[in-house]
Parts: C-alpha cells; sequence; structure tokens
C-alpha cells in the first residue's frame, strides 16, 4: 500500500513536472514567434516607421519666352540612397525643356552641390543629354547638402533652382534582402525544430543513398585484400564546403578503418586540410577504440599544385595498388585523370563532389558518385547525428519551399500568359537580390 | 646554347617524362613527378608568403606601427593582429603538449566559412535558380520559348525533389525523381562532352610546345 502510495506520487509529481516543462516550452515557443513576427513587421514597416522626410517641393521657374538661355531642369529632389552603406546621394531632375532640339539645344547637365542654399556651389559632376539622375557618391554622412542642375547648351547655361536639403547616412539593414533573410530565418528555425525533433525522437528518415552504402563494403574490400585505403579530399581549402563535407566523411571511413584494421592514407594539397584531417582521423581512431593505431604520418601534404597533386597520386595508384579510393570534395580538371587511374588498378571507387562539371566524369569511371547535395547530406546520413539529420530534415523544408514557389509562380505566369490575367510574378519578391 | 633553350629542352624532356606514364609507371615518370612535385611545393610556399602572409599580415602590422608613431593610436590595422593570434596558435602543433590550442584556429576557420556560405549558397545555388526557373509554360506564338521553358521547369522540379533525403522516393515522387536522374545524366553527357573538348585544348598546347617550340617542325 505504502508502495503503492510512493510510486502513485511519485508519478503525480512527475507529470506535474512534465507538464511545467511541456508549458514552459510552448511559453518558450510561443515568444519565439511573437519574436519573429516582431521582427517581421518591423523588417516590413520599419523602413517606412523609420524613414526621414526629405521635402523635395519645388518651384517653377518662369523664363522669359525670348530668352537665348535654355530653359533650366526643374523638380530637383536629392535623397540618400537607401539600403547602402552611407556616403551617397541621389538626384533626380526633370529634363529641360530645350533638351531634344533646337537653337538651344541641351548638350549636357552639371551637377552642382553645396552646404548653402543660395552660395557655394561647386561643381561635382556632369551627366548627359536626356539624363534624369545622378549619383552623388563622395558626401559625408549626416552632412546637409544642396543640389542644383545646370542645363548647358550652345546659347548659355541655365541653373534649377537648388533641391530641398539631403544627407546620407548608413542604413544598418539592406532591406531589398529581406525576403533572402526572412527565408534564411524560416530554414533555420526548421533546423532547430527538426533536430530537437530526431533528438526527441528515435531517427528521421532519410531515403538510402547507394554510395554511402557503399562505405563498409569499400573498407572491408580493403581489409580483406590487405591493401589500402586512399582518401582525397579535393584539392582546395578548408573555406570550401566541399571539402568540410570531404572531411566529415572521412571521419566515418577513419572509424571503420580503425575498426577494421585496414590501412588508411590521406594524401592531401593544402597545409589546413592536412592539419584538420589529422584531427578527424586521430579522433576516428580514439572513438574506435584503436588510439595506437593512428600515426601522423596517414596524412600527409604534397602540393599545393593542381596537376602537380594529380601526378603523384598517379604514381601513388599505380604503385600502391590501392583497394579503395574515395576522392570527396572539391575536384577541377584532375577529376578524370584520378579516376582513371584508380580504375586502371582495379580500385573500387566512391567518390562525392558538388562540382557539374566533374561529376560526369566520376559517374563514368567510379563505382558509386554522390552527386552535389548527396555529399552534403553524407555526414548526416553515416553519423545518424541528431544535429546533423534534424539540419538534413530542415534544408528539405528550404527545398520544399523553393518548389512550391516554382509551382505558384509557373502556375501564374502561365496563366497571366494564356488567359491573360494579371496574377502576381512571384520573381519580384526576389527583385534586390 | 642560351638559357631559354636549356629551358625548352628541360620542359620538353620533363614533358615526355610524364607523359611516358601512358605506357607504365617507370624511373623517368618517378623522377619528372618527384620534381614536378617538390618544385611546386616549394613553388607555393614562396607564392603563400608573398602574396598572403607580407600584404597581409606584415604589411598591414607595420602600417599600424607607424600609425602608433606618427598618430599615438592604431585605427584598425591591430586586427590583423587577430589573425596572426590564429596562425601562432597553429605553429602550436609543433609543440605536443600544447598542440591541442590549434584547433581552435580550425574550429574559427570551419565556423566561419559555413556562416559566410550560408547566404551565398541559398541566394546563388537556391533563390537566383528559383527566379531562373519561373517562367510560363505556354508561350503564345513561340514555339521554341514554351519546349525550352517546359524543359527547364520539369527539369529543375523532378532534379529537386530527386534531392529530397528525408521522403523515401516511392509512388508518384519517386516517379519525379527518376525522371530527375535522367536529366541529369542527360545534363552530365552534355557536360562529359564539353569539358573533354576543353582538355583536348590542353593537349594541343603540349603538342604545340613539343612540335613548335622544341622540335620547330612547323
Amino acid at each position: 500500500m505504502l508502495e503503492s502510495r510512493k510510486v502513485f506520487f511519485y508519478l503525480s509529481e512527475r507529470k506535474k513536472h512534465v507538464t511545467k516543462a511541456r508549458a514552459g516550452k510552448s511559453v518558450t515557443l510561443d515568444l519565439s514567434f511573437l519574436f519573429l513576427i516582431f521582427l517581421a513587421l518591423f523588417l516590413l514597416f520599419g523602413q517606412s516607421i523609420l524613414a526621414e522626410e526629405v521635402p523635395t517641393a519645388q518651384e517653377e521657374i518662369a523664363i522669359p519666352k525670348d530668352s537665348v538661355l535654355p530653359v533650366p531642369p526643374t523638380n530637383v529632389i536629392a535623397k540618400d540612397i537607401p539600403n547602402d552603406k552611407g556616403g551617397a546621394i541621389t538626384i533626380s531632375w526633370e529634363r529641360s525643356a530645350d533638351d531634344g532640339g533646337g537653337a538651344k539645344n541641351v548638350t549636357g547637365y552639371e551637377i552642382l552641390r553645396s552646404t548653402k542654399r543660395d552660395e557655394g556651389y561647386e561643381h561635382i559632376g556632369n551627366a548627359p543629354p536626356g539624363a534624369t539622375s545622378f549619383s552623388d557618391n563622395v558626401t559625408k554622412d549626416k552632412v546637409l547638402y544642396f543640389y542644383k542642375i545646370r542645363a548647358i547648351s550652345p546659347t548659355g547655361t541655365s541653373e534649377s533652382e537648388p533641391s530641398a536639403l539631403a544627407f546620407s547616412k548608413r542604413q544598418w539593414f539592406d532591406f531589398s534582402r529581406l525576403s533572402l533573410f526572412i527565408l534564411s530565418l524560416i530554414i533555420v528555425f526548421a533546423i532547430f525544430y527538426f533536430i530537437e525533433k530526431a533528438k526527441s525522437e528515435k531517427g528521421l528518415f532519410i531515403r538510402k543513398i547507394a554510395g554511402l552504402e557503399a562505405v563498409d563494403d569499400a573498407v572491408g574490400r580493403a581489409t580483406e585484400m590487405g591493401r589500402k585505403i586512399i582518401f582525397i579530399p579535393g584539392i582546395m581549402d578548408m573555406d570550401s564546403m566541399q571539402t568540410i563535407a570531404g572531411v566529415t566523411i572521412l571521419g566515418r571511413v577513419a572509424k571503420l578503418a580503425a575498426e577494421y584494421e585496414a590501412k588508411l592514407e590521406v594524401p592531401v594539397s593544402k597545409s589546413l586540410v592536412m592539419v584538420t584531417c589529422r584531427e578527424v582521423v586521430k579522433e576516428a581512431y580514439l572513438n574506435a577504440g584503436r588510439p595506437d593505431a593512428y600515426n601522423d604520418d596517414m596524412v600527409y601534404y604534397l602540393t599545393d599544385d593542381q596537376f602537380a597533386y594529380a601526378a603523384a597520386l598517379d604514381g601513388l595508384f599505380l604503385r600502391d595498388r590501392p583497394a579503395a579510393v574515395f576522392l570527396q570534395g572539391q575536384f577541377y580538371a584532375e577529376a578524370l585523370i584520378l579516376a582513371e587511374t584508380a580504375n586502371s588498378v582495379g580500385a573500387i571507387q566512391i567518390a562525392g563532389t558538388a562540382m557539374p562539371t566533374q561529376l560526369p566524369f566520376f559517374v563514368a569511371a567510379c563505382d558509386y558518385t554522390l552527386i552535389g547535395e548527396e555529399l552534403f547530406a553524407a555526414s548526416a546520413y553515416l553519423s545518424k547525428d541528431p544535429k546533423l539529420l534534424g539540419s538534413l530534415k530542415g534544408q528539405d523544408v528550404g527545398k520544399f519551399i523553393f518548389l512550391l514557389a516554382i509551382l505558384i509562380g509557373v502556375v501564374f505566369l502561365t496563366l497571366n500568359s494564356v488567359l491573360g490575367l494579371n496574377l502576381p510574378d512571384l520573381r519580384e519578391l526576389f527583385k534586390g537580390i | 646554347m642560351s638559357g631559354e633553350v636549356i629551358g625548352v629542352w628541360i620542359g620538353a624532356i620533363l614533358t615526355l617524362g610524364i607523359f611516358s606514364f601512358l605506357y607504365k609507371d617507370n624511373p623517368f615518370y618517378k623522377f619528372s613527378e618527384a620534381l614536378f612535385v617538390g618544385i611546386s611545393a616549394g613553388y607555393w610556399f614562396v607564392v603563400t608568403f608573398w602574396q598572403y602572409f607580407v600584404p597581409k599580415f606584415w604589411d598591414n602590422l607595420a602600417l599600424a606601427y607607424s600609425e602608433l608613431l606618427t598618430k599615438g593610436r592604431v585605427d584598425y590595422h591591430w586586427i590583423y593582429l587577430v589573425g596572426g593570434f590564429f596562425g601562432v596558435l597553429m605553429l602550436l602543433r609543433l609543440v605536443p603538449k600544447i598542440g591541442w590550442l590549434s584547433r581552435w584556429s580550425l574550429a574559427f576557420i570551419v565556423g566561419t566559412t559555413a556562416g559566410l556560405q550560408f547566404t551565398r549558397y541559398l541566394e546563388s545555388n537556391g533563390i537566383k535558380q528559383v527566379v531562373g526557373t519561373i517562367s510560363p509554360l505556354l508561350v503564345s506564338g513561340n514555339m521554341n520559348a514554351t519546349i525550352g521553358n517546359i524543359i527547364i521547369v520539369v527539369g529543375t522540379f523532378c532534379g529537386l525533389i530527386y534531392f529530397f533525403f528525408s521522403k523515401e522516393h516511392k509512388g508518384a515522387f519517386g516517379g519525379a525523381a527518376r525522371v530527375g536522374v535522367w536529366f541529369l545524366m542527360i545534363t552530365f553527357g552534355a557536360l562529359f562532352g564539353y569539358t573533354v573538348m576543353s582538355r583536348m585544348s590542353l593537349l594541343i598546347g603540349r603538342m604545340d610546345y613539343l612540335f613548335g617550340i622544341w622540335l620547330s617542325l612547323y
């Protein structure tokens, strides 16, 4: 009886705890949604709220009909260029009535600038006849400027009335890229959401990727044959996403090699890649419980030069006759040379790159090829780490948004074209990008 | 014999050395390969030193020092010390006891790369492709544009479906993914031919060197 009371007490306390935790989670979620909505509203309308009014009213100038001077430009408007880092003002005007022909034909415009309305105007640039705007890209931020436009003709010159005060300033946000920002937010939130989901659930589904299924076979084959596994992480440095993806796959291959006691060799072409690969391989051997089998010489530098690197690898393939060759990363013209040579010595090859021009060679010469995005998905696929699985699922949300945008955009444009409707063009959403 | 002629002869002999690989691995190839690798590694060290270390680090620090002497303060050039600090951490690998500190530099490089590339990839590989794909499927009075648009839209749509990883490729979804693979393979075929042709120009360049510059046959 006492035991059952204890159990009941425990269960009810646990229920309370869980309910509290859930409530806390939902409050956090609600707050983050409120924050998102606030942010989106601020980004959408903030510009108009924060924007400073620049008076633009201009007076028409009365010019005597019999004047030899050209009619001056009118309605000169100067305003800060939006969404920039400051230091620039755009000036627009209405062309002189004599711009386009006649005895007083305007041959060009001079742009004048001053910090005082009625004096001290300096020539800062020229505009051709027919022009109606000019960008002054050498302004000092928060300094007030007046602008005048001077029409030039063979018979003389005439100046417009000065513009209203204008000043340049640096903007905190580039609102022309708002759609990119919102899309990034959605994808980032989707990634975080699915990471949490992947942690709480048993495992998110990932479809089969044939090239990665073969990794175990390739390492096993090398072990049975007593020959080397050679892993090549591309020819680019650590600032390439493909190299990073390749190095992640190396971690899995190295762990398998350590477990199977296979011989692994990683010749690289960049010093930073060498250091990173050493760290990754060392950790993999440690995780496999074989730190004693690790040796720094397993990962070594050859040369930065693309074709010298290819020549050295070709020699290595022919002399060592590896059982398995992994080509994972960013490759260029050396791709076919490497894949063909490794193929000629009978090595099983698993390649992966996101370089469109090199993929055909890998597809033709290698046993398995990870195509583009598959290379980036490989780390999640191999490790089944909730963080990576969640981010992969989050990226799929991004792809779904793209698919939806394509579908809706194409349907709208087709209906506009066939039925003459006036449905919105979705491309306009991404105009500033 | 002038230096230029000697250079041409060395170039030609080493070219033949590399070409000898087409027959089989041999001492001539091994010599050319070792020379190529060794010289290029040394060459790239010098290039890295003069194109990165000196202008990006040393010169900027020298500027900071001169600012300190003339103005009594350093404007922003001190920021290069951060890069120098991470560089020193990398060199600590030579000291096994504190070699782990080099991981900070690696973490910095990998992290900033991932962060910086996020928007670039989203923009160039995502949004711009979507904008380029959105087009009407029927263009009245223009059959070529209609066919072209259909190919682009169907190819992109199905290709994108192939790269969905969290959904099994079954049924209509799987069918669309298979169409996507066909489009990919046709594209690879076209790219294969195109790239092979550009590789031929490399071969022609070498042949021109051997027969034109070295042997002066034409």
